[in-house]
């Protein structure tokens, strides 16, 4: 079988979101990492924020990533046809 | 599946359940601790604990058991998101997160951090890149897809290989965790206590492969994450005041960082730090212990007799006395306390400041520091998203929407141990700092008192300057003590100690099963069914299945009770090579439809090669093995230690398959068509079929 057309748009649309939450992934990782040494000197919440983002705000961004691509995934599945039908 | 399952019904029911088995549990929990006022003896507790754990995970298994191959291998695939987050969270913490986590972060500041977010982080990629597609492909194992995907069995065998290659090490590890906490518990020898663990182990995977393993996993993270909470949450109300101290041990952190400056410029605390120098240099040179045992006494009487005369405060003449009655005259018991002297060359510097990012002492040691922060950020991230077990769990769910969802409440379940790991590091760091450093030896805090004559691997603290008082250079800590103390420094009672052993067991056990189910699974189905026997029936292929997990687990258990030393740094090693090998082979399969046979083969071998040389050039242990004689500087790149080989082998694995595979031809319409079926959760007229 060759995907249609909106099968292809569907695809791409996936791929983009997913491009995106990567990127935040990366810099939530990385970025954050590199700079963790000039982050501690703002205080946040009492904490250094280099020490608070490694210790748990990039950890709660890595939630949220995962829980915003499963329910924006549920909708485009739903708005492209591919999706399962509910679960009985 | 039968016309009657409802999943609604299924998920409802599971609800109720899950919920009177936490009450029970708590129940439980808070009749052992009547139990103990009235006078149970610690042993007892321990031994309640052990065993009333391990039954109910024996019950669960005899309640799952099966012999149907969907059931074996992949739970019926009826598991719902929720409860397949709260089975992957079991799977997925170990012993060393449970036990040895918090430790790391203790003795290592900052730097332990890495492990915090390289084993969350890298559930990201496993829900943008592999779970969904996977579960859509939705057979029984990892090489499997492989297998599919590349065509053949070279591709399928060499993902067999670095399935077997990465849970071994890790289950090993998995095994002699739960033989030291049951030891340490019960008073049970250790190699009884990997035999006992064991039969706790095999009582699920064997019975009822994956479909028990998955509803005892359920059942073990509720006990894990109850015991990981409730000392922390007492410790975080004694010194933060609110009972959710994640969110406010920011001002003990602080706390913290004053004592540590305070503790710099201590002179007591210079004067102990050079003596704890020199008393590691000396015990580190000698040779003759009978002589060197005669001297060390000859010297702290002469120290007894010269605080009374110079009549110095009652404390101090106690403190200087016990030394003395605590020094063996026998040298083979003196053996050991030179030994643990040894130790002390750790605390010559002043303490490491915790909240600062890769201290070094120049510019060039504080970059190397970052890299290989990085570095291990970065392996343990691909290899979470590569691990076979791991992966495996979502097969178990009913689609692809509910594997999406999956990985979610995955990582909120591990979120909630892993964001109070590092809480739970300061918390005990302010404690130690503030109440053990400045204590008189005469009246330690009651915990330290009972853990340094428990075990001296876990707490050793020698008045080094004699002045009676317990001064930071003194302590030598081992990590486990930070969680398997904490009950004790938040004065809890002892059921809370026994509390946490279980959950570190539920913690080894929920891992090692699922670690087994992969090598068994790879090996029955895998090599088994797809390449030896393609026609065997199904329930002779469960009956290998279980054959061959009885056989691993033999294998494994005998392997931990030989206490293999390089056995922290072999599960560290575990996720570079999965990184390796199976990432870019799977997330290419799926992104990449060009990507094809030739090409997957040398990117996996490529992977594998790369991170195994590095690994043997740079890791002492295996430089042994190999012969390697040059200095490791020479073999090293960029600075990165052996454990961060990832960061080579998935980048140049990665490239390889891409390379070879533009250089040959493209895979045939048929695989081309599996990579379009994956990609779509459910598409009308889909004509591939596996």
């Amino acid at each position: 079988m060759q995907p249609s057309e909106k099968h292809r748009e569907y695809w791409r649309k996936n791929l983009f979101i997913t491009a995106v939450l990567l990127a935040i992934w990366f810099i939530a990782t990385f970025v954050e990492g590199w700079y963790a040494r000039e982050l501690n000197s703002v205080t946040f919440l009492g904490f250094p924020l280099g020490f608070y983002m490694s210790a748990q705000g990039s950890l709660i961004i890595y939630v949220v990533i995962i829980g915003v691509y499963a329910m924006y995934m549920k909708k485009l599945d739903k708005q492209f046809g591919v999706d399962e039908g509910e679960l009985e | 599946m039968s016309q009657a399952f409802s999943h609604s019904t299924f998920n409802t029911q599971l609800k109720r359940y899950y919920t009177l088995y936490a009450g029970g549990f708590l129940a439980f929990v808070i009749a052992l601790a009547i139990a103990e006022q009235l006078g149970m003896t610690k042993q007892w507790i321990g031994y309640c604990f052990l065993f009333a754990t391990i039954g109910l995970y024996a019950m669960i298994g005899i309640m799952s058991r099966t012999v149907d191959a969907t059931e074996f291998y992949v739970a019926g695939r009826r598991v719902p998101a929720f409860f397949n987050g709260m089975a992957t969270g079991a799977d997925w913490m170990s012993a060393a997160s449970f036990i040895g986590m918090a430790g790391t972060l203790y003795l290592s500041g900052f730097d332990g951090l890495a492990f915090v977010m390289g084993w969350t982080g890298g559930y990201c990629l496993v829900a943008l890149f592999l779970a969904p597609y996977l579960r859509k492909f939705g057979q029984f194992t990892i090489p499997d897809f492989l297998g599919a995907r590349y065509g053949g069995n070279i591709a399928r065998s060499i993902g067999v290989f670095a399935a077997i290659l990465c849970s071994f090490t890790y289950v090993v590890a998995q095994i002699y965790g739960v033989g030291i906490i049951t030891s340490k518990f019960t008073g049970l020898a250790f190699g009884t206590g990997v035999f006992v663990g064991l039969g706790g182990i095999l009582v699920c995977s064997f019975l009822g492969g994956m479909r028990a393993v998955t509803w005892t996993q359920v059942a073990q993270y509720i006990i894990l994450i109850i015991a990981y909470l409730t000392p922390v949450v007492w410790l975080g109300l004694k010194h933060t005041g609110i009972p959710v101290p994640q969110l406010a041990y920011g001002p003990t952190l602080q706390k913290v960082t004053e004592l540590e400056k305070k503790i710099t410029a201590d002179p007591k605390e210079q004067e102990s730090r050079a003596l704890a120098k020199q008393a590691a240099a000396e015990a580190g040179a000698v040779k003759d212990f009978p002589k060197a045992t005669a001297e060390r006494r000859a010297l702290l009487e002469k120290h007894v007799a010269d605080v009374k005369a110079a009549n110095a405060p009652d404390y101090v003449v106690k403190a200087a006395e016990r030394e003395l009655a605590n020094w063996p005259t026998d040298p083979e018991q003196a053996k050991v306390l030179f030994a643990a002297r040894k130790n002390l060359a750790g605390n010559a510097n002043p303490p490491k400041p915790h909240a600062t990012p890769f201290p070094g002492k120049d510019e060039a040691a504080q970059d190397i520091a970052r890299r290989n922060f990085l570095g291990i950020v970065f392996c343990m991230m691909f290899g979470t998203a590569a691990l076979p077990h791991i992966l495996m769990r979502y097969y178990t769910t009913p689609n692809v929407e509910q594997a999406r969802k999956s990985v979610f409440w995955s990582l909120f379940f591990i979120f909630l141990l892993y964001f109070t790991a590092p809480c739970l590091a300061v918390l005990a760091k302010y404690d130690v700092y503030s109440n053990l450093v400045g204590s008189k030896f005469a009246e330690l805090p009651a915990w330290a008192a009972a853990w340094r004559v428990v075990d001296p691997a876990l707490l050793t603290i020698t008045d080094l300057n004699l002045d009676g008082i317990v001064q930071l250079a003194e302590i030598v800590l081992g990590g486990d003590i930070i969680v398997l103390a904490t009950p004790e420094i938040a004065g809890l009672p002892y059921v809370v100690s026994g509390l946490v052993a279980a959950g570190g067991l539920a913690a080894a056990l929920s891992t090692a099963d699922g670690l087994l189910l992969t090598i068994a699974n790879a090996l029955s189905h895998d090599v088994y069914y797809k390449m030896v026997d393609p026609s065997a029936s199904t329930s002779r292929r469960v009956t290998v299945s279980k054959i061959l997990l009885l056989i691993v687990a033999l294998i494994a258990a005998y392997t931990a009770s030989t206490k293999p030393g390089s056995i922290l740094f072999l599960v560290g090693a575990a996720f570079s090579l999965a990184a390796s090998s199976f990432f870019p082979a799977l997330v290419l399969g799926i992104f990449w439809k060009r990507a094809n046979k030739a090409g997957a083969i040398a990117g996996m071998v490529v992977g594998l090669g790369v991170c195994f040389y590095y690994m043997s050039t740079t890791y002492p242990y295996l430089r042994d093995l190999f012969g390697v004689t040059k200095p490791i500087a020479e073999y090293m790149w960029f600075g990165l230690n052996p454990i961060s080989s990832g960061v080579f082998g998935l980048p140049l694995g990665m490239l390889t398959i891409i390379i070879v595979s533009l250089l040959t031809p493209a895979p045939d319409e048929k695989t081309q068509r599996l990579v379009e079926h994956v990609r779509y959760p459910n598409i009308v007229g889909d004509t591939y079929a596996h």
